[in-house]
């Protein structure tokens, strides 16, 4: 995003543009990444309700591939998932490997 | 009709607050937050006090937020949305406004059980029609890790530092939530977003309500608890297990407790996952552990047994049933 010099700048710091921190990369904090593994996956959708970044995507409740643009990959999705018979259904890989 | 809490259900919703926001990997805070605007059928307006959640998700020139929010202060949330409340009413009263909209203020411990306390309290004393979420994660944590009166007793802090002379915090908590509940306001309740079926019915019925109400959320902070990043919600299902954190709600002033662990573990389960606690696990600090112990007995005894009264009074179970 292209800063406002201080003319531009709406008084009294408004954000006129509702949630666009969306357009904010923070994936890049990732130390590690957290993988889904479908075939393990009760779509419990615990990982969605306990992320804290959003980044959980689903879709006509199924979930869906992880927004890595936003996953800071605190692996709290990997600690709750139940997984399927003791396995889990997200994994957590170092980044850069 | 509103959303049924069932997260099939809820995840058709639109998230209200988006990811890119700059909170510490794996807050605990944030997972609160969602919840509870998820749990929402109605619009929100919301105000919120300074402190991590408020800095962390408005970074200029983004806002995570995508429901209208303002922030003025540290020290006056409730003030604000009270205000901007009390607009609204007079603006459907001339007819300006027909849709229904509910006010939400958030706050940290700090800016709630300290700095805000006077503002918040006017506002439930007022009888504003407004929900006030405090998130506790036990410390001024944005200004790195100051004591806060919701610091648990024994924690390690840069304002209370455990070493030769204190041992971390020397005082105890004040228990917030029953000072709310003195004020006799039609809605107080405690919870944790590990429980998230629990948190969301509390944001509902606080709500419906038609009047204030205020709801404390554990919010688990890693940086100032000295946790890893994946264990937030963990963290929270121990401290309702240990009785460190009782979820509990008072509806029209009658107290029932929502959750009484089949088992009740000893605190220790909770201070020893956490690095503020290491130093009261020396072998010369028993009387510390003991004294922990104590004061989580003590707020536990006096809930359990004034919802027996509550009980006794109306004729249900104690679990309200
Ligand atoms: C009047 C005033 N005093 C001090 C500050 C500095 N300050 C900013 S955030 C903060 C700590 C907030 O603590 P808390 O409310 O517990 O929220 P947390 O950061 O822990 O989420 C402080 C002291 C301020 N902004 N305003
Ligand atoms: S690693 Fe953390 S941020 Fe990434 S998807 Fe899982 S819970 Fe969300
Ligand atoms: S928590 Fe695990 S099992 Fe449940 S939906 Fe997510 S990936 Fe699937
Ligand atoms: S310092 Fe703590 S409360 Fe603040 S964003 Fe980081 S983890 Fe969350
Ligand atoms: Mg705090």
């Amino acid at each position: 995003m292209k800063l406002k010099g201080w003319k531009e700048l709406e008084i009294g710091a408004i954000i006129p543009e509702a949630g666009n921190a969306e357009q904010y990369n923070t994936g890049s904090w990732r130390a590690s990444r957290p993988q889904w593994i479908e075939e393990n996956c009760i779509q419990c959708l615990f990982c969605w309700i306990y992320c804290p970044d959003s980044s959980v995507t689903v879709k006509d409740s199924k979930r869906g591939e992880f927004d890595y643009g936003h996953c800071k990959g605190c692996g709290v999705c990997a600690h709750e998932c139940p997984g399927k018979k003791g396995k889990k259904a997200i994994v957590m890989v170092e980044e850069g490997n | 009709m509103s959303t049924p809490l069932r997260l099939k259900e809820l995840s058709k919703k639109e998230d209200l607050l988006t990811g890119g926001h700059r909170m510490c990997a794996g807050c605990g805070a944030p997972i609160a937050i969602r919840q509870v605007l998820l749990a929402a059928d109605v619009p929100l307006v919301a105000a919120n006090a300074t402190g991590c959640l408020e800095v962390s998700t408005t970074i200029y020139p983004y806002t995570a937020w995508k429901i209208p929010w303002i922030h003025s202060a540290f020290e006056n949330a409730a003030a604000t949305i009270s205000g901007v409340e009390a607009m609204y009413k007079a603006l459907k009263k001339k007819g300006k406004i027909d849709r229904k909209i509910k006010f939400i203020a958030f706050g940290g411990d700090g800016g709630t059980y300290d700095i805000g306390l006077q503002s918040l309290s006017g506002a439930m004393e007022r009888g504003h029609d407004m929900v006030y979420i405090c998130y506790d994660n036990g410390a001024y944590m944005n200004t790195g890790i100051q004591r806060s009166s919701a610091t648990p007793f024994g924690a390690n802090t840069t304002t209370c530092p455990a070493g030769r002379v204190i041992h971390g915090k020397p005082q105890k908590r004040k228990n917030l939530t029953r000072i709310m509940a003195a004020h006799d306001i039609p809605y107080v309740a405690q919870t944790t977003p590990a429980h998230w079926r629990d948190l969301m019915t509390k944001v509902r019925k606080a709500l419906e309500v038609d009047g204030p109400a205020f709801i404390n959320i554990l919010a688990p902070c890693n940086r100032g608890w000295r946790t890893p990043t994946n264990n937030a919600i963990e963290l929270c299902r121990i401290a309702a297990d240990t009785c460190f954190w009782p979820l509990y709600e008072y509806e029209n002033g009658k107290l029932t407790v929502n959750y009484k662990p089949k088992e009740k573990k000893p605190v220790t389960d909770f201070l020893k996952t956490q690095g503020r606690f290491k130093h009261l696990f020396s072998p010369d600090s028993k009387d510390l552990l003991k004294q922990a112990q104590e004061n989580t007995d003590h707020e536990w005894d006096k809930l359990l047994r004034e919802a027996a009264c509550w009980a006794e009074e109306t004729g249900t179970t104690e679990e309200g049933k």
